[in-house]
């Protein structure tokens, strides 16, 4: 399986040694030099580091929320069939047909305090940052989660809707007792995408705040680009490297177990 | 997937006038589903559509501003002088090389996807032992990689290989971070093929090959869209991986481009945002032309 090995080479065995890096010492010239555990000490002992990994996990935590609560109701809403919700749904999708670094380029701009549209210093106060890039990482991605809830709730046997009717219940009865427990299985998968493409915000962190002010929006992987790629310690960006693949490895495993995506089942089981 | 796209039978009409007291229709249901307006629902879907519209409008304004006059307007008003000036000195910048280097990357980043994981899923799907299960396991895991993560030891082997500062660079990893989403959506939907079908041409002494490309590929087809999409997307929207494995203008990809224009541009707002519009007037032209397979593609994504 060729396939496996290509996989392998340029995934599974960068992991190992992004392991291996992490306890020496390499400037990204010449041969890395073993240095033992020096680079994990340094990790545990890294104020920025405790503040990073805080950071990444509300960034990961508040962008969930939001784009959740939004793309369930906007999916849920586009699901039915009606000729403006199609044109509307169609110009919804718009921000999701630029790239990250568009996105960030665009919003970079808006936010200038000189330029605009709120003249005021949004990225240079820490909150004011944080909630532009959590919004900046919504209004890209929110289109695309809308549509995998759209295209969970369209597969919701009517049937379902019809009979809590002839019951009695109400519109948002039908909403809480048929539509968020059918569509559990979607809200995990989008659950899955958005934790681990919430680590993808770093072209948002690098061109609108560059982790500041100060390093309050810097997240771990903005962590790991500053220490390797402009300190040139690749040796403790190995070691952060390590710590996130540990936090996303445990983050994964615990979201298999608790979907059973992994047991091989029908994608078409229980409709 | 693909039955996602298919139409659905419309809804009976239902005879008004009748039974107006008592329990409700079951039409109503359905009605509620697909005709009756839902204020709430309508209103908060038009505030969202005031949120995204108002950047979008607001970067297509100020990019047809003059320079001279975008410090001193509000980004909200219409240009009183539309000039196109702006976009002449993005195309001037070498903006064309940018996106032929784009797409070079993401019909290789989606050839290679394609001819690995398509038979990857279909091993993974037709046999049961313990190496197939495995390596589906692999993959499972592999989702949850972040590119982040591998960074730096990707940065020493695209040395080692001799290919740093190429698009093989910037191709090759892109492609294996595209690989597992792939691979469990094309796992997905073969194993929707019933059983019966692969004996059929089992027992009509076709080889495993013929049963993989005359069988399973045809009925995957909407796997093999989606997947189609997604890895040309990844490639679109990569950022990272040109950041760090390429450094001269050759191999420069569009999203890296756009990123030195702030520098190169400086304070240059009506440039900087002309060159966004830009950057997404291609994949808006292919979003135009295939809009139903792209947006049925992804809700495939979700329609586990």
């Amino acid at each position: 399986m060729p396939g496996v090995l290509f996989f392998g080479f340029f995934a599974v065995v960068p992991m190992g040694l992004a392991f291996y890096l992490s306890f020496t010492s390499w400037d990204g010239l010449g041969d890395p030099k073993p240095v033992g555990l020096a680079n994990w000490q340094k990790l545990i002992e890294d104020d920025r580091m405790v503040q990073s990994l805080w950071l990444t996990v509300l960034l990961t935590a508040v962008s969930w929320a939001f784009q959740t609560v939004i793309a369930l109701l906007l999916g849920v809403w586009a699901a039915g069939r009606q000729r403006n919700r199609a044109v509307l749904s169609a110009i919804f999708f718009v921000p999701f047909l630029l790239s990250s670094t568009a996105i960030a380029l665009l919003f970079y701009a808006l936010l200038d305090p000189n330029f605009g549209i709120i003249q005021q210093n949004i990225l240079g106060s820490s909150s004011g940052a944080f909630l532009a890039i959590v919004f900046v990482g919504g209004w890209q991605f929110i289109p695309f989660h809308t549509l995998i809830y759209q295209g969970g709730a369209r597969q919701i046997p009517e049937v379902l809707y019809q009979a809590a009717a002839i019951d009695g219940a109400g519109r948002y009865r039908q909403f809480f007792s048929i539509t968020l427990p059918q569509l559990r299985h979607t809200i995990t998968t989008s659950t899955v995408l958005m934790v681990v493409g919430s680590l993808t915000y770093f072209e948002t962190v690098l061109i609108l705040t560059k982790g500041g002010p100060g390093t309050d929006t810097a997240i771990l992987p903005y962590l790991m680009y500053e220490a390797g790629f402009k300190s040139y310690d690749f040796g403790y960006a190995s070691a952060i490297a390590s710590f996130l693949v540990l936090v996303a490895t445990v983050l994964s495993l615990i979201l298999v177990r608790l979907t059973g995506f992994g047991g091989m089942r029908s994608t078409r089981e229980g409709m | 997937m693909s039955h996602d796209t298919l139409p659905r039978p419309r809804p009976r009409p239902v005879k008004a006038g009748k039974s107006p007291a008592g329990p409700p229709p079951a039409g109503r249901a359905r009605r509620h589903w697909t005709k009756r307006a839902n204020p709430v629902a309508g209103l908060g879907s038009l505030l969202w559509l005031v949120v995204v519209i108002i950047p979008i409008y607001a970067m297509i304004s100020a990019s047809l501003t003059g320079q001279d006059k975008a410090l001193t307007g509000n980004p909200l008003s219409p240009p009183t002088d539309p000039t196109l000036d702006n976009y002449n000195t993005v195309l001037h910048s070498g903006f064309g090389h940018l996106l032929a280097n784009t797409v070079i990357v993401a019909v290789a980043v989606v050839g290679i996807v394609l001819a690995l994981c398509v038979p990857l899923a279909y091993v993974a799907v037709r046999t049961r032992d313990r190496w197939s299960g495995m390596a589906f396991r692999l993959f499972l895991l592999g989702v949850a990689i972040p590119a982040q993560a591998v960074v730096v030891p990707l940065y020493l082997l695209i040395a080692k290989l001799d290919l740093y500062d190429s698009l093989l660079a910037v191709i090759l990893p892109t492609a294996a971070f595209a690989m597992p989403v792939s691979v469990l959506v094309l796992v997905g939907t073969l194993r929707d093929v019933s059983e019966e079908l692969y004996e059929a041409m089992a027992l009509d002494g076709a080889s495993p090959q013929r049963m993989l490309f005359q069988l399973a590929v045809p009925m995957a087809k909407g796997g093999i869209s989606t997947v189609v999409i997604y890895a040309a997307l990844q490639a679109w929207n990569g950022f990272l991986f040109p950041l760090i494995f390429t450094q001269s203008d050759e191999p420069r990809v569009l999203t890296l481009g756009l990123f030195n224009y702030v520098s190169q541009f400086g304070v240059n707002i009506p440039a900087l945002l002309a060159s966004v519009v830009l950057s997404g007037v291609p994949i808006f032209a292919v979003y135009l032309v295939a809009r139903r397979a792209l947006v049925g593609g992804l809700m495939g994504v979700g329609g586990k």
